[in-house]
Parts: structure tokens; sequence; C-alpha cells
């Protein structure tokens, strides 16, 4: 079996070894509420994991997503309160700009031959600086579209809510992972994540490729935002801090390795998933307190990155062997 | 030492610069006057308010030297903060407060640079472990809580004064030059520059690389430890969710600012101090001249673009490109005058 698969299957092994423990103390995980609640609950960070995954896959980082889904929020309220425009044509502006400004940032990494680190870094500060001078206040969403997104959900049985939001991420994953893994641009991709030099000489548009990498990236976390606006029912300049953070751990423990050229967007969502549980479980015992979830996210960080380690070099060793 | 003047001269100019334009706007803003215990003006708060940030860019630099990056910082500012708060709230005394607090910044360095080091991850993922997990850490220390105190002692850490200067500003410069003496006028700073360049060439050369990237990590920690122990101090309480947030960037902005390449190889504390003042009176500026301080981030955002720029390595090619171009044709003009 192809070795690189090993992360993806340790990733969704874990999620079921610990969905399973959960379920022999608490039978009650396994309903639909429990799945339901899952999905909806991660919508936000699961989508903006998607695109931090291609940049991850490229070997670059986006450290400006968090502030960006926090710019949608309060660009969203702010728009609805104070003109006249229809819902989705506020939320296609939102994306355009977004992916606009995803691309700028991608264009500087690639003309100024920066490290995507310090670009995006620039960016975290531009976006955020950009949701204060908006709002400093919480404006709630009272714009009826909004709340239909919010109201749609499929009962399932059991009682479990099946929302809009929870099945748009799951939607955005699949067209994530086909884009990564069965187009010319998911090539590119892995190409650039492989080596930059490499990449070139197999005939990539590397200056191209960048700057749709970053826009892709700048798209989810517009997309993140509103999705996030709908879960919370409002905009707040200050909302999101250190998601992108959480984004790249989700992306780590779903098997994509950092240096960029190996992973799978599916692991992602399992990384993702796999974080919630251990929220989900904290909420149910009740008796440990939420920033257990810190410490248990931080060593399956560990964990992951040692285990990437150690199956790189047996593979190493493997290949020199043959 | 005129060397290293001249090295600087680009960031103590920015910086006049800055000061001169804040002026501007808010004339008051380099009066200093004495009122009979302390240094009071805004330029006394500027000094006093880097601290943080300063003694961060302190560690931060050597690791940045050693082409690394250290995101776990602030975590670490949060983490010695809460110990300190509980230590000395559980009736320890103050020299064994600031020594667990020490000894924490220390053991979060070492776990770093062994990461890093023996393991072989690259620091911003392995910084990112600690990044994540250590605010649950301080968190599990004020069990959750705003861990306050009231031991005057060690508010003297944060709001004293000493001869009338702010002790924090006290507390950094002596850190700063300490530790530049320290580079400088030993073999220590070469080293690390050394590792940084390449480590696989400076190990072959007789640098010790691994025990070299440790102590960066762990001299990062300390620093750490100590911006904890002074904002801790400053507000007489440890918050577990606020403390150092955002600092490390803020640290690796004023590194990057002081004209350290974030790829490592040469370093200058001197420049990474002007980069803490230089934040800090951003910081202080935009609130002083009457700017809401939501501007403070697009602002911030736009310098970081604005030394992006100039840093850029293609830029650098391109202008060096023009210069030997320019050159040549002088030689060129030359020539073709001489010979008519």
């Amino acid at each position: 079996m192809n070795p690189r698969l090993y992360p993806l299957l340790t990733t969704i092994g874990i999620f079921i070894v610990g969905y399973f423990l959960c379920y022999l103390q608490f039978p009650n995980i396994l309903s639909t509420r429990v799945v339901g609640n899952l999905l909806t609950d991660n919508a936000y960070l699961g989508i903006v994991a998607v695109g931090m995954t291609i940049v991850i896959l490229s070997g670059g980082i986006d450290l400006s997503v968090g502030s960006v889904i926090a710019f949608s929020g309060v660009f969203i309220a702010v728009m609805l309160r104070d003109t006249d425009l229809p819902a989705p044509l506020v939320i296609v502006m939102l994306l355009v700009i977004t992916s606009a400004f995803g691309a700028a940032m991608g264009w500087l990494i690639h003309a100024l031959a920066m490290p995507a680190f310090i670009v995006t870094l620039a960016g975290m500060f531009l976006a955020r600086g950009a949701a204060y001078m908006l709002t400093i206040d919480s404006i709630a969403i009272t714009d009826p579209f909004f709340a239909a997104i919010q109201n749609a959900y499929w009962l399932m049985p059991g009682r479990g809510r099946l929302t809009l939001i929870g099945v748009l991420m799951v939607v955005v994953v699949l067209a994530g992972a086909l884009l990564a893994h069965r187009t010319r641009f998911g090539a590119s991709v892995f190409a650039l994540g492989g080596g930059e030099q490499t990449a070139r000489l197999m005939g990539v548009n590397v200056g191209r490729t960048t700057v749709l990498i970053y826009a892709f990236s700048g798209l989810m976390a517009g997309l993140s935002g509103v999705v996030f606006s709908v879960y919370t029912g409002s905009g707040y300049p200050l909302a999101t801090v250190g998601t992108e953070l959480t984004a790249i751990a989700a992306v780590v423990i779903g098997g994509t390795i950092l240096t960029g050229g190996a992973g799978y967007v599916i692991g992602t969502l399992f990384g993702v998933l796999t974080m919630g549980l251990i929220q989900t479980y904290l909420v149910f015992d009740g008796s440990l307190s939420s920033w257990w979830t810190k410490i248990v996210i931080g060593m399956l960080l560990l964990l992951f990155i040692l285990l990437q380690k150690g199956l790189l070099r047996l593979t190493a060793f493997g290949a020199a062997r043959a | 030492m005129i060397r290293s003047l001249q090295r600087i001269t680009p960031q103590l100019l920015t910086l006049a610069a800055l000061v001169a334009l804040v002026t501007l706007f808010f004339p008051n803003f380099i009066s200093i006057s004495y009122d009979g215990a302390r240094f009071v003006g805004p330029i006394v708060d500027v000094l006093k308010r880097s601290a943080p940030v300063a003694l961060l860019a302190v560690g931060m630099t050597l690791v940045i030297a050693t082409r690394g990056i250290d995101l776990s910082v602030g975590t670490v500012m949060a983490i010695a903060g809460a110990v300190a708060a509980y230590a000395i709230t559980s009736g320890f005394g103050l020299p064994a407060t600031l020594a667990l607090a020490l000894l924490a910044g220390l053991a979060a360095g070492l776990w770093n640079g062994c990461l890093v080091a023996l393991i072989g991850i690259q620091p911003i993922v392995a910084t990112l472990i600690l990044m994540t997990a250590g605010r649950g850490i301080a968190q599990l220390i004020t069990e959750g809580r705003i861990l306050t105190f009231s031991n005057n002692d060690f508010a003297f850490i944060g709001s004293g004064t000493v001869y009338g200067m702010p002790f924090p500003t006290i507390l950094w410069l002596a850190t700063a030059i300490l530790v530049a003496a320290l580079m400088r006028r030993t073999a220590l700073g070469l080293l690390i520059e050394a590792t940084g360049i390449n480590r696989a060439a400076s190990a072959l050369a007789g640098v010790n690389a691994t025990v070299i990237l440790i102590a960066v990590y762990m001299a990062s920690g300390f620093c750490a430890a100590l911006a904890g122990i002074v904002a801790t101090a400053d507000i007489r309480g440890a918050d577990a969710n606020n403390a150092g947030l955002w600092l490390e960037l803020d640290a690796i902005l004023a590194v990057v600012i002081g004209g350290n390449s974030l790829l490592g190889g040469r370093f200058s504390i001197a420049g990474a101090m002007i980069g803490a003042l230089i934040i800090q009176t951003i910081n202080t500026g935009i609130v002083l001249a009457g700017f809401p301080s939501e501007y403070n981030l697009v602002i911030k955002a736009g310098l970081v673009l604005v030394i992006l720029v100039m840093q850029s390595p293609n830029l650098s090619a391109d202008w060096f490109y023009l210069k030997t171009l320019i050159s040549e044709r002088r030689t060129a003009r030359a020539e073709r005058k001489e010979a008519s």
C-alpha cells in the first residue's frame, strides 16, 4: 500500500477509536443529534481548513484567515444594516473581496519572493484592522435571508438536525478534494509543494498557481466568514482570534505534511472532526474544563508530527533498501 | 561601534521620523517632566510599554538568527505569568516566585529546542505545538480565572521606578545590553550566525549546532518569561487568555523592522530594540495624535508591507542590476570621451 496513505488512515483510525471510546462512556454520543451538531459547530472551521490544506500542500502558510473570517462577519453585518442591498449580493461582494485579498497576498509572495509567513502576517493585521475600522461593536444580523439559512435543516431520524451549513462544509470538503487530487491546478499545487525549482522544470506556471492558491484560501476564508456569521447571527471584529492556528492544527492532524507536497483534503475533515469530538467529549463529561481541549490538541499535533517524521524515515529507509 | 551604528541608521532614521511625525500631531509628545518621584511624559511611557515586546524581541532575534522562529513566546508569557501569580498567592517569597517563573520559561524553551534540534521538526511547527497547548497549561494553573495578587514587591517589577525611571525600562535595556555584550564580546554570536547560515556546514566545522539551537530557544523562553513577569506584575494579575496574545507577532515584527532577515545568518539586537521602540511609538502615537486606535492594525500592516518591499531579495536584485547597468554606461561614456 502507498505509504503516503498511512497518516490519513491513522487520522481516520484515531477518530473512529476516539468516537468508540466516547461511545463506551456516553452511549448518547452516537445519536444523530450529536453528529448533526458536530458538523454544524465545526462548519466554519472545516471550510477554512480546506483552503488552508491547499496552501499547506503547496508549501505555504496563510495566517490571515482568522482575521478574514472576522472581517467577513463585520462586512456582512454593516452592509446589511447600512445599505438596502440584498443579502445574496452582499455575500457575492464579500467573496470577491476576500478572493482578491488572497490573490494580492499570493502576488506579493511570488513577485517579492518573500516568505508567505510574513506576507500573510501583514494580511492578518490588515484584515483585522479593516474589521475594526468598520465597527468595534458586535452587530446583530437580522436579515430574513440569513434567518432562513439559519433555520434550514433536515430533521434526521433521532431528531438530529442536519443544518445547511453542516452540509455545505461536507460539500466544500468534497469539492476541495476534487480540486486538489483530480485537476491540473491540484497537480501544480502538489508540484509546488515538492519544490519550486522542480515545479518550474515540470512546466508549472509558478506565479499564476501561487496567486490562485492564496485567492482560493481567501475565498474559503470568506465563505467560512459567511457560515460563521450565520452560525452566530452577528458580526464582531474580535471574533475568531487564533482560528488560523486551529486550522493549521486541523490540517496537520489530518495527515498533511507541513512542508508541503503530501496530504489529503479528506484528512483535514477528520482533523476538524477529531478536534470537535474532543470538545464534545468535554461537554459530555462536564467535569473537565475547556482548557484541556487545547492541551489535548497540542499533544495530538505532536503525535502526528512525530508519526510523519517516523514514516518519512521508514519510507526513505525502504527506498534505500529497494 | 561606528560600523554597528551605521548598520542601524535606517531604523534610527525611521524612529526619528516617526517621533517627528507624532510631535507634529501632538506637540507635547517629546515633553518630559519630573514630578518629584518619577519622570512622566509620553516618551517615558513608550520606553516603559515597549518592555514586553523588547524583551521578547531579544530572544526572538537569536532564534531568527538561527533561521528559526518562535511562535510560542506569547504563550510562554502567559505560562510564566500564571506560575508567578500562583506562586506569589500561595505564599512563596519573591525570589522563589521569580525563580519558578523563569524556570517555566527555560523549560518551555528546552522543549521547543529539543523538538527543533533533536527531532528535526521545522521551527514554525515545533513552536506551534506549545503555542496551542501552552495557553491551556496557563489556564490549568490559573484554573481559568484571572489570578490577582496584592504583593507590592512583585508589583514593583511592573510599575516601580528606580531614580525616576520605570523599572520595566531598566530591565529590558539591561537585558538587551547584557545579551548583546555576551554575543559580541564572545564567539557566541558568531556561532549562532554560523548555525543559521548552514547548520550542517557549521557542524562539520566543529560548531555544536545542536547545543546552540537548544540554548537559543531556551534564551527565547527565558526572555518570554521575563516579559510575562513584567506584564503580570504590571496589572497585578495573570490572565491566561489574554496575556501576551499576539505579542509573538509583534516581536517578530520588531526583529524584522530592526533589519534582521527572517532567513537568519546575521543579527542585530540593537536593531530589534529600535524595532520594538518603533512599534510602541506607532501604538502610542496613534492614540496621542487622536486617531481612533482602530487604525493601529491597518497602519502596522502598511508598515510591514513597506519594509517587506524594501527587504525583498527580488527588488534588491533588480536594484543591483540597475546599479551595475548605470556604472557600466558611465564607464562606457568615459571611455568614449577618452577615445575622442
